[in-house]
């Protein structure tokens, strides 16, 4: 079987814990509503446990920056 | 002038149907009558035109608000209806409506505990999610209880009801008639309906049943009078009359106690009527019609679709102060002005108010008039009356004319005006320009600013707009003058540049030994503008490098590859230096003066500013241009003619071709060729011979370069002004292979592409190479190939640029309220975030170096400083 998440194009997922989401929400002065989204039965999250309201961080290799992070909220169904 | 304004904000805005009571109340007269005047003329009271519904009669008042034509916006009135019928536009609701609710209680068809559990997710809901979320839940709802056959309240047994298109409602095969329906929907609770999306306080749905009607007032459907004295009316008043007229005999008959046949007959025919009223497009129904046969344009036809309110008058608007021709090219001009014919400069006009100190100024316009080239149309005195300035009127303006006024003179030089070409998909696409008014009547443009419109002269037409107030002169010329928009916010580089003779010229002129006479230099320099030669050398002879140099600022230091330093980097030749703004070695060509890779004009740009960087790519420009006229410029076949060298060359590039091919070919026949991953051992060969076929044609084209007598068309592609080597060696070696759809030729024929050639022949020849040379001229079956290549890219083309063109339009309109924040986060209108960090990385593109911040070069600025 192949392994999904070890798969060159699919970037680090990882679930920020209530403080970090509470800090990353002061920092660009928004709400869990201003988040872009990510389906909760993403398969790049599954293994997360992921449930409505958590923050996923996403390290992604970039043309333009080299690493990017990037944050998405996750949506209920 | 004083004016007062009354400041009001909109703090809600509530959609909702109309009942027959808010009609009603909102009605300022009651509709009897299908007559319209009286024998006078005048309008009947009760009839369509009445003058309480407003006037379009000049002379007359209205009896509502006592304001006269043009004063009064119009009221509404209504008719009563003796029979209810349905709103076309609301039928599909009333029917979803009626098959939620039982039939004999009107109760939502879903048990209590049902809708007590619904009602408290509701509440939930709303709290944390937006009325999008709550629209699907609703929908899942009315899905459910669709499908009940028995009501959970009463135990009523439930029968499907259909809709005969297109208003009648059938149940159990047997019609049941607006009265019923509207009783039916009367009866459904407050409490039911709010849970189906309905708010009831604003939308009860038996109002969807309609028992009075609005009559729109009559200012939104005048009448026409035309010049044999008759009055033509608007269709929404020939079909209201339609309305009332059946609405008067239906009463009638059903007071005089006629046949139900007849009654029901009458009242299909106020159905019909009621409907087209609304909508003359209704399918299953025959529209409307005039007397000539035409479908009458009611509500519906008045509002949507091309020639509607929203996209003919809302969407799309038209403009005063614009002009539009073809254009044509003017080096002479400089790269910020557009020429503008002088008949459209008197058109044109720039309102300029009086003062004391430009009195004496605007009165000279005033006095010249409107016909004498730069004079003034109108005056608007300060009360905001306008006066046209005519032969007549114009020594009494003259006198009237104070401090205050407005003059609106003709267009003059200098002026900033917006010009703009179409597809406008750029903000390069619209500039600010500069007016110089010409003879003729063509707009003229520097040929420089064509690539930010994507103009060339054969036949193309552009529009003009000329800004009225100072608020938008200020803003073209801060934000949209050409010379702020040099720079691409796309990749950071220069989209205007040297073009074509620009860059050939200077690239003669800047080579090592040109040497042109004192005077010829001088008279160059002169015809660019220049009056100042001080910082040329005071000698007989000055070479190319000199005559460049003055051109340049006198403190600029500059060092830059040109072309010429990929194959040649010990070369001095193929490094520019510039140091104290005088070129010391490397000759001028397109990586240094062309657009998008100009790095000289770049770095002019950035350190002199837009003013200074305008004005020397404008000089540089017309420089090239004039040392060309020096000697002439020309080109003819001759240039293409190959050394005896050459000639051997390319035959044994095409003999090693040919062996190759058939080496490979002969694999695949005896199946040892090896098929690459993913693909099969025939796609395998075709994409080898496509490579190598390929190859061949950029072998022969640097030998075709090499080997050429030196002339002016191989000047142009060393110094980048146009054309390249693959050009060369199409004209003077081989054309090369042919590709239809991204592969070798693979058409025509049973398994060959044209009858000359043996089946199953992979060779080159069978399969569209062309070993011919355009000088040589073709075979019969190479011009078979080359046709079907100019069919297949003619096709792409066609196709592509609409597709393209709604691709764009649909990302612009996904994109168009995204802006970057103070944190560098991309947002919406709405504060959502789009993206984190701009670009990732957060590079302002437009002040950047192709997209890079060049490190090493502001180290080394730093260092050196």
């Amino acid at each position: 079987m192949v392994e999904q998440l070890k798969h060159n194009l699919i970037p680090q997922h990882e679930k920020l814990s209530e403080e970090q989401k509470q800090r990353l929400f002061e920092k660009y002065n928004i709400s869990f509503k201003e988040l872009p989204k990510i389906h909760v039965s993403d398969a790049a999250i599954r293994h997360l446990d992921p449930k409505y309201g958590d923050v996923i961080k996403i390290t992604r290799k970039s043309p333009t920056a080299g690493r990017a992070i990037f944050y998405r909220g996750v949506s209920r169904d | 002038m004083e004016e007062t304004f009354t400041h009001k904000k909109i703090s809600s805005i509530k959609f909702g149907l109309m009942g027959p009571k808010i009609i009603k109340d909102m009605s300022s007269a009651k509709i009897v009558t299908p007559e319209l005047y009286d024998k006078e003329g005048y309008p009947v009271d009760g009839g369509l035109m009445d003058v309480r519904l407003g006037v379009i009669d000049p002379g007359l008042k209205c009896k509502t608000c006592g304001l006269k034509l043009k004063e009064c916006p119009g009221h509404f009135g209504y008719i009563e209806l003796a029979r209810p019928v349905v709103h076309i536009k609301f039928i599909d609701v009333v029917l979803d409506v009626l098959r939620m609710t039982c039939s004999s209680c009107s109760r939502l068809l879903l048990s209590d505990e049902k809708i007590a559990q619904v009602a408290k997710s509701f509440e939930k809901l709303s709290e944390i999610t937006d009325e999008k979320n709550q629209r699907i839940l609703v929908k899942k709802l009315i899905a459910e209880a669709k499908t009940l056959s028995k009501c959970p309240h009463c135990q009523a047994k439930q029968e499907k009801v259909k809709l005969e298109k297109p208003s009648t409602f059938l149940e159990n095969e047997k019609r049941i008639n607006p009265i019923e329906v509207r009783a039916r929907l009367e009866r459904i609770p407050d409490e039911d309906l709010n849970l189906i999306g309905i708010n009831s306080e604003v939308a009860r749905p038996e109002w969807m049943i309609l028992t009075v009607l609005p009559i729109p007032p009559v200012t939104m459907r005048p009448s026409i009078t035309l010049e044999t004295g008759e009055r033509s009316e608007d269709d929404l008043t020939h079909k209201l009359g339609d309305i009332v007229r059946i609405n008067q005999r239906l009463f009638e008959n059903i007071n005089a106690g006629a046949p139900e046949i007849i009654i029901e007959d009458l009242w299909d025919l106020l159905q019909y009527h009621v409907t087209t009223f609304f909508d003359n497009e209704v399918s299953q129904l025959p529209p409307a019609r005039h007397r000539s046969g035409q479908p009458l344009k009611t509500l519906t036809a008045r509002i949507k679709f091309k020639e509607g309110r929203i996209r003919h008058n809302l969407a799309g608007k038209r403009t005063n102060f614009s002009a539009r021709t073809v254009i044509g090219p003017d080096p002479k001009l400089e790269i910020n002005e557009v020429g503008v014919p002088r008949v459209f400069a008197m058109k044109l006009t720039v309102p300029e108010r009086i003062t004391t100190w430009n009195e004496q100024y605007l009165k000279a316009f005033v006095q010249k008039g409107p016909t004498d080239y730069p004079g003034a149309t109108y005056i608007v005195r300060p009360d905001g009356r306008r006066k046209k300035i005519t032969d007549e009127t114009k020594e009494q303006l003259l006198e009237e004319i104070q401090p205050g006024f407005i003059v609106e003179r003709h267009l003059l030089d200098g002026d900033v005006v917006l010009f703009n070409r179409q597809p406008s998909l750029h903000k390069m696409s619209m500039m600010c320009h500069r007016v110089r008014v010409l003879d003729g009547l063509t707009l003229r443009l520097n040929p420089a600013v064509c690539t930010p419109y994507n103009a060339d002269f054969d036949g193309d037409e552009m529009n003009l707009h000329v800004p009225q107030t100072e608020e938008a002169r200020a803003e073209a010329e801060i934000l949209m003058e050409v010379q702020t928009q040099i720079i691409s916010p796309r990749f950071g580089l220069s989209v205007i540049g040297g073009t074509q003779d620009a860059i050939s010229g200077n690239y003669l002129l800047t080579q090592e030994g040109y040497k042109v006479s004192y005077e010829t230099a001088v008279d160059i320099l002169m015809r660019l503008g220049l009056v100042d030669f001080s910082r040329l050398p005071k000698k007989k002879e000055v070479t190319g490098k000199e005559v460049f140099s003055v051109l340049l600022p006198e403190d600029l230091d500059f060092k830059s590859p040109n072309k010429l330093y990929k194959t040649e980097p010990e070369n001095p030749e193929s490094m520019v230096v510039i140091k104290k703004g005088q070129l010391k070695h490397g000759f001028m060509d397109s990586s240094n003066l062309g657009e998008g890779s100009g790095l000289l004009l770049r770095q002019i740009y950035k350190l002199y500013g837009p003013e200074k960087g305008v004005l020397f790519l404008g000089r540089v420009y017309r420089l090239g241009i004039e040392v060309l006229f020096i000697d002439g410029f020309t080109a003819g076949i001759s240039d293409i003619d190959l050394t005896q060298e050459g000639d051997d060359k390319i035959k044994s590039i095409l003999d090693k071709i040919d062996k190759e091919v058939l080496l490979l070919i002969k694999k695949f026949d005896d199946g040892k060729l090896e098929a690459l991953p993913g693909r099969t051992e025939e796609e395998t060969l075709e994409l080898k011979l496509l490579q190598l076929l390929n190859r061949a044609r950029n072998d022969a084209g640097a030998v075709a370069l090499d080997n050429t007598i030196y002339s002016n068309t191989i000047d142009m592609i060393k110094s980048g002004a146009r054309g390249s080597s693959i050009h060369i060696a199409q004209m003077s070696a081989l054309v090369g292979q042919q590709a239809v759809h991204g592969s070798r030729v693979n058409k025509g024929y049973n398994d060959r592409t044209l009858s000359c050639f043996k089946r199953g022949d992979k060779g080159s020849l069978a399969h569209g190479f062309i070993r011919s040379s355009f000088k040589d001229g073709m075979k019969p079956y190479e011009t078979f190939f080359m046709a079907m290549t100019g069919r297949d890219s003619l096709m792409d083309t066609a196709l592509r640029t609409p597709k393209s063109g709604y691709l764009y339009r649909r990302l612009a309109n996904a994109m168009q309220d995204l802006k970057i924040d103070y944190d560098f986060t991309v947002r919406d209108a709405s504060g959502k975030i789009v993206q984190f960090n701009y670009g990732e990385d957060g590079v302002a593109v437009a002040k950047s170096e192709g997209g890079h911040i060049n490190v090493k070069r502001i180290i080394s600025n730093i260092l050196e400083n």
